[in-house]
């Protein structure tokens, strides 16, 4: 009896380890894929000019030396300037304004309440280069094409896809705690402040990544309105032309290119569970 | 449960002009709260979109007052070739990317979720390409698929394969552009992971004990539960097929070697128009030739597509709240 159970259970353990093995393989292998880009593309980054020109993948000298070097080759300080200065005010923008329009559409009970929310989603969905051109038409008669208020303006009043996340996270506060500040004679404004924005700091915190990310990775925004002021160009502007201007040079056009991507993946290091809970904020919890 | 009887209590009792001028206020708490959203809304949204429908009508270069045409700027896309282009290409992309992005990034979360440890590390390592910027995304694409001296063909030329010249080939640049597409969808992985995560286990384990394998556990319960968030995924691909623009600019510019991204329109669509898609098209018409009128009718007919797209998807989501709430 007993040996007839053992007999039976030996093959089905065998078979769960190597079930084990098999899947935690294909996750490594995945998690290589992912990554193994951007290890070529740091490898090529320190290597020299000629040796970066062939099929070689390990570097034969590092020249760490690249990475100061493009920043003689071009004003990359000022590039990065530009974008903080489009990211950070963007971001700040977009706090003051879609905050307290996620809490209406959140936690307070109004006629048009759908169709506004609605209009939101619809908003968030708009290709951009669909409004182009009437948007373009009235920066340039307001003389501020060529700045970057063209782009950060717009978030001080509102912005869609932050609305629309930020009424998610609120949504999953409790009412209970709404109507007892209210019951306690807050306004709603003091609602809003006292309650709501503590108990969503952690929503606020992941949609400002969203938006700083978003606005940090823009590129058609800063091509439509900068292109034709380089001291005004954003990063991912600036280096979409730095390929083709060092188009010998792969190791510096590599080198901007893994820089670019450092705020970003230090924001995501401090922040990883505001990213996580945010992308699935936007897909799961209709 | 205290706290709103109270206020109905409040409610009650109170007299019917207080009453009234509470609902006043909370009428202009909500106005106040919305105001700037309403107002951004209106300028950045609603104008635009009615000028840029009324501008379709017009002749317009930015410099001298808009002509009023007619139906002349749509009547010109059935003879101009590129808009033909122009649409393949994105209908390539809707098509393609869509398939390709849903069917990944399943199969992506359903191997993370199947791991015992390791998750968090795995599903950090397959996002971190997400929070490239798509300039770089593609730069780095670029290198890992140059012709010939790139790690990607240089591990086909081992097993004797030439790799084509992809960037610079139009058979393969839109694969590139996709390829490129693929490797930043970490977004959609994690949305279909936690959903497959959601999964009550004793629906599993109510198979497993009617003799139901892996396989047939994931076809018969994992993907019938999480239908609803691969709905999501489908028309969240589709509207960004439509938008597809960064991508396929960079990939064209950096193969065509010109220095010239922010002037030269001859970048757009290298090679051979293969990544000439409807934004790039649109974006060539109005802000290169500032034929600012045949713009707008393309974003009038870009507009009107992803409309549809987004009903589809309201319409997914409104469902899905509907049976949270019962």
């Amino acid at each position: 009896m007993t040996a007839a159970v053992g007999a039976r259970r030996r093959p089905f353990a065998w078979r769960r380890a190597l079930d084990w093995v098999a899947v935690h393989s294909l996750g490594l292998a995945l998690g290589l894929m992912f990554t193994l880009p951007i290890v070529f593309v740091f490898l090529t980054a320190v290597m020299s000019d000629s040796q970066a020109f062939t099929s070689e993948l390990w570097p034969r000298e590092w020249h760490w030396g690249n990475f100061g070097e493009v920043f003689e080759q071009a004003p990359l300080l000022r590039y990065f300037g530009n974008s903080m200065m489009y990211s950070l005010l963007a971001t700040a923008g977009m706090v003051l304004s879609s905050v307290p329009a996620a809490y209406a559409l959140a936690k307070l009970r109004w006629r048009g309440r759908n169709v506004v929310f609605l209009l939101v989603v619809g908003a968030m969905m708009l290709p951009p280069q669909v409004v182009a051109v009437p948007l373009y038409d009235t920066w340039s008669s307001l003389g501020l094409t060529g700045t970057l208020w063209p782009l950060i303006a717009p978030y001080f009043l509102f912005d869609a896809f932050s609305i629309f996340l930020l009424r998610q996270f609120i949504l999953t506060i409790p009412q209970s705690y709404v109507d007892a500040a209210r019951v306690d004679g807050c306004t709603e404004f003091q609602a809003l402040l006292r309650v709501v924005v503590p108990m969503a700091r952690p929503g606020i915190a992941a949609t400002a990544l969203f938006c700083f990310l978003y606005t940090w990775n823009d590129y058609f925004g800063p091509l439509l309105y900068t292109s034709e002021k380089p001291d005004q160009w954003t990063l991912s502007l600036a280096l979409s032309t730095f390929k083709g201007m060092h188009h010998v040079q792969w190791n510096l056009a590599m080198a901007v290119t893994l820089l670019i991507m450092v705020p970003a993946v230090v924001l995501f290091a401090f922040a990883q569970r505001s990213f996580v809970r945010g992308i699935t904020f936007t897909g799961v919890k209709g | 449960m205290t706290a709103t009887l109270e206020r109905v209590d409040v409610a009650r009792t109170a007299p019917a002009r207080g009453r009234s001028r509470a609902r006043a206020r909370h009428r202009l708490t909500v106005l106040a709260f919305l105001a700037p959203a309403i107002l951004g809304f209106a300028l950045f949204f609603g104008y635009p979109l009615v000028a840029t429908i009324g501008f379709s009508f017009t002749r317009y270069d930015l410099i001298n007052p808009p002509e009023w045409v007619g139906w002349e700027n749509y009547a010109y896309m059935f003879s101009d070739e590129l808009f033909h282009t122009a649409v393949r290409n994105t209908l390539w992309f809707v098509v393609v990317l869509t398939v390709a992005r849903v069917v990944f990034a399943l199969g992506v979360a359903s191997v993370i979720a199947r791991l015992k440890s390791g998750v968090g590390l795995v599903r950090t390592l397959c996002y971190l390409p997400s929070l490239a910027p798509p300039v770089a995304a593609t730069l780095v694409f670029f290198l890992v698929l140059r012709p010939n001296e790139g790690p990607l063909d240089a591990l086909l030329g081992r097993f004797g394969i030439e790799g084509p010249l992809w960037f610079a080939d139009p058979v393969w640049a839109k694969p590139g552009i996709a390829a490129v597409m693929l490797w930043v969808s970490g977004d959609l992985m994690i949305i279909f992971l936690a959903a497959v995560l959601d999964v009550p286990r004793e629906q599993y384990e109510a198979a497993s004990l009617d003799g139901a394998g892996p396989v047939r556990r994931w076809w018969h319960i994992t993907l019938p539960t999480i239908s609803p968030v691969l709905a999501f995924g489908v028309v969240n691909s589709i509207i960004l097929a439509l938008q597809l623009f960064t991508q396929a600019v960079v990939a064209g510019s950096a193969a065509s070697g010109s220095a010239d991204v922010t002037g030269s329109t001859k970048v757009l669509g290298f090679p051979e128009n293969s990544t000439l898609t409807f934004p790039v098209w649109l974006y060539t018409q109005g802000f290169r030739y500032f034929d600012m009128g045949y713009a707008a009718a393309m974003a009038t007919v870009l507009f009107v597509v992803s409309f549809a797209a987004t009903a589809l998807l309201v319409q997914r989501m409104r469902k899905a709240s509907y049976q949270e709430e019962s």
